[in-house]
């Protein structure tokens, strides 16, 4: 654990989360805290266990071994797909997600994801008429309605073009600045090098590191076959047989 | 090409389930239906009692003594009959399904038919037919076939009375001998004899010397030719029907063709809002992600289950009671059993909803669950409406199994019940166990949702 939230109290525990379907193990006892402010970023080759992780961490699937503890407040989720009812306008859609995750004031909320979004002028465009980019922003803004200590996001950016991307970070910085965990997983390397003060490496479900991108660079020695944090990464995956 | 047509049977190779399932339940539907088509019996299955005493079988019409029993063959020539001794062994094997009607000819039959023909007075002779009515088509069918049967026998005892009528008219004009009830065999003049007679007493007597004797026959003539065609009266009576019919339903709906008619339409509606709507609802929210993300807290997957189901089963029963009030009001239903329409109309929609929903919870999309409500929903529907006796026993077993399995069926005898009369708890528990056992499937089906 490092950077500036690691002063900040806890927000996340997983201890010892594992997940196996049939045979096949999808996570193996992964244990790491997320602490308020603190952005995780969660990466891995594919088939990694990002999402299984992550959506344990929601609620949206249950762990087979392991539990997951939330110190206070509610956790938002931001699924990879945008879960949203095409034919509900951007308000409508936002008042449902509003009402059931219980927002003492359902309108309020939804006034403020609008202004957070810059969807006002759309918000009683119907979601399926919206762009990808579009989409993705009202996918957020559900994630955030319940005002949540820890934000998961799941390949927040990969419908998004570079200008989209970049508003996205900031919004999320903003965010954790504010005092919200934010935990997200990605393919993007250099995303997880730039906005995240933590990584977590994960493959073929077991936690193989846990630390700052500058930390991870260090582990396989920052020597000329590693020259940047994306040739680090796959140099630390190789060295472990990945 | 070719490399094309091998994916898809790779990709077909490695779906088990879907092609298990495809040529599964394509086969089974498609045999059963066929079976249902082309091995229903050429002539109906008919239990048949005769209480007649063998020794009583035969009755006289004018100087002969015909065998009643041979009038039997004439309906045995259209249907399969299961021959019983008694009345209730009859009942029984028509209440068990083993056969489409009973037709049991009473003890006295040949005596009021011998009463009719042979001049004697008393009831018409009556036949009974017994049916089980699953359903107002089952009913038409049996009462046509017996009834065509039976008009065959009452022409073939028509005609025979007509032949003695004949006979007896012959006597009247033309002499001889005719038995006649208690009386025993009587010689007649007849009319051309009379007046041979007549014509050779008035030519051989004086125009005023009575004879007493030609006058006293031909006056024992005229007394006769009269009483004759008196008692031909109640004969011609007879000639168009000389056996009578008496029907009774055991079980089963009472239902006119018409009322039937219009159970099968709401029922059917009811089926298609409720399956259709719940699939398609269910599956849209895996179709737009929306599952995941309603199941983590916001939303238990039990409560998603009781959801569809009442959103389906509030959408078909609105449809149906509106359907039904029209319906009824052109038919002429009995509005004071309204509250049971309602209980049935609420029940088949949870059911229909219910069976939707485990539809919905194991398709992937709105699509795919649409169509599968319609391939599972149809074929059930018709093999529904197969009646008992018209296909061969353990057909009927089949479908029964298959068609008891699904909403359709109970639905139908529950509604008819609620219009008609007869039991309707049996078929109303029987939609709520389907509720329960879809709702549970449909529970189940959505542990592996996500």
């Amino acid at each position: 654990m490092t950077g500036v939230a690691a002063t900040e109290p806890v927000a996340l525990t997983a201890d010892g989360v594992s997940k196996a379907y049939g045979d096949r193990r999808a996570l193996q006892g992964v244990s790491f805290s997320a602490h308020r402010g603190e952005r995780i970023a969660i990466i891995g080759p594919n088939g990694a266990g990002k999402t299984t992780l992550l959506q344990i961490l929601a609620g949206s699937l249950k762990p087979s071994g392991g539990s997951v503890s939330l110190e206070q407040g509610e956790i938002g989720w931001v699924p990879q797909q945008p879960a949203l009812y095409s034919k509900l306008s951007v308000a409508e859609n936002l008042r449902l997600f509003a009402r059931l995750e219980r927002c003492p004031d359902v309108e309020g909320s939804v006034e403020r994801m609008l202004d957070q979004t810059g969807l006002r002028d759309r918000a009683r465009d119907e979601v399926g008429s919206l762009s990808g980019g579009n989409r993705q922003r009202v996918n957020i803004a559900i994630g955030l309605l319940s005002d949540p200590s820890v934000l998961l996001l799941d390949e927040p950016t990969s419908s998004l073009d570079p200008r989209q991307r970049e508003r996205l970070w900031a919004f999320v910085s903003g965010l954790a600045e504010a005092g919200t965990a934010v935990v997200y997983a990605t393919h993007n390397v250099a995303e997880a090098e730039r906005f995240a003060d933590r990584v977590l490496v994960l493959a073929d479900g077991e936690l193989l590191f846990s630390g700052s991108p500058r930390e991870l660079e260090q582990t396989v020695g920052g020597d000329a076959e590693a020259p940047d944090f994306e040739s680090a990464f796959v140099r630390f995956l190789h060295d472990r047989g990945h | 090409m070719r490399w094309l047509l091998l994916k898809d049977l790779q990709i077909l190779r490695r779906s088990p389930l879907l092609v298990g399932v495809l040529v599964g339940y394509s086969v089974v539907v498609s045999l059963v239906a066929g079976l249902a088509l082309s091995s229903g019996p050429s002539k109906p299955t008919v239990a048949f009692a005769n209480l007649v005493p063998r020794d009583d079988s035969e009755i006289a019409l004018g100087g002969r003594r015909v065998d009643a029993s041979q009038y039997a063959d004439k309906l045995f020539a259209k249907v399969k009959p299961i021959r019983v001794k008694t009345r209730e062994q009859a009942i029984e094997r028509v209440r068990s399904g083993e056969a489409l009607g009973a037709l049991v000819v009473p003890a006295d039959v040949t005596q009021k038919l011998q009463g009719t023909l042979g001049l004697g007075g008393g009831g018409r002779p009556t036949v009974e037919v017994y049916y089980n009515a699953d359903n107002p088509l089952k009913r038409q069918y049996v009462q046509d076939t017996i009834n065509a049967t039976l008009a065959e026998a009452n022409q073939a005892i028509s005609n025979e009375v007509l032949r003695e009528s004949a006979r007896y008219l012959n006597v009247i004009v033309a002499g001889g001998e005719v038995a006649l009830p208690l009386v025993g065999s009587v010689d007649i003049l007849g009319l051309r004899n009379a007046r041979k007679i007549i014509d050779a007493a008035r030519a051989g007597l004086p125009e005023d010397a009575p004879e007493a004797a030609a006058l006293a026959q031909v006056s024992r003539f005229a007394r006769l030719a009269a009483d004759n065609l008196d008692l031909s009266k109640p004969i011609l009576a007879s000639i168009s029907s000389p056996v009578r019919v008496k029907e009774r339903v055991i079980a089963g709906s009472k239902s006119s063709l018409s009322t039937f008619a219009a159970e099968a339409a709401v029922v059917g509606s009811m089926m298609f809002v409720g399956l259709l709507l719940a699939a398609g609802m269910l599956a849209l929210e895996r179709e737009e992600n929306a599952f995941g993300r309603l199941i983590r807290g916001l939303v238990s997957r039990t409560e998603l289950v009781a959801e569809k189901v009442g959103l389906a089963a509030l959408a078909a029963f609105a449809l149906t009671t509106v359907m039904l009030a029209i319906l009824g009001a052109l038919l002429g239903l009995d509005f004071a059993r309204s509250p049971l329409w309602l209980i049935v109309l609420a029940v088949g929609s949870v059911a229909f909803g219910a069976m939707g929903v485990a539809i919905g919870g194991a398709t992937r999309e709105v699509r795919s669950a649409s169509l599968a409500a319609f391939v599972i929903s149809l074929p059930v529907a018709a093999l529904s409406l197969v009646p008992s006796g018209a296909v061969a026993g353990w057909v009927y077993d089949v479908i029964h199994v298959i068609s008891g399995a699904f909403p359709f069926r109970p639905g139908m005898r529950a509604l008819d019940a609620a219009i008609s009369g007869g039991g309707l708890l049996v078929p109303l528990l029987h939609l709520v166990a389907l509720a329960l056992v879809f709702g549970a499937l449909a529970r189940l089906s959505l542990r592996r949702f996500a």
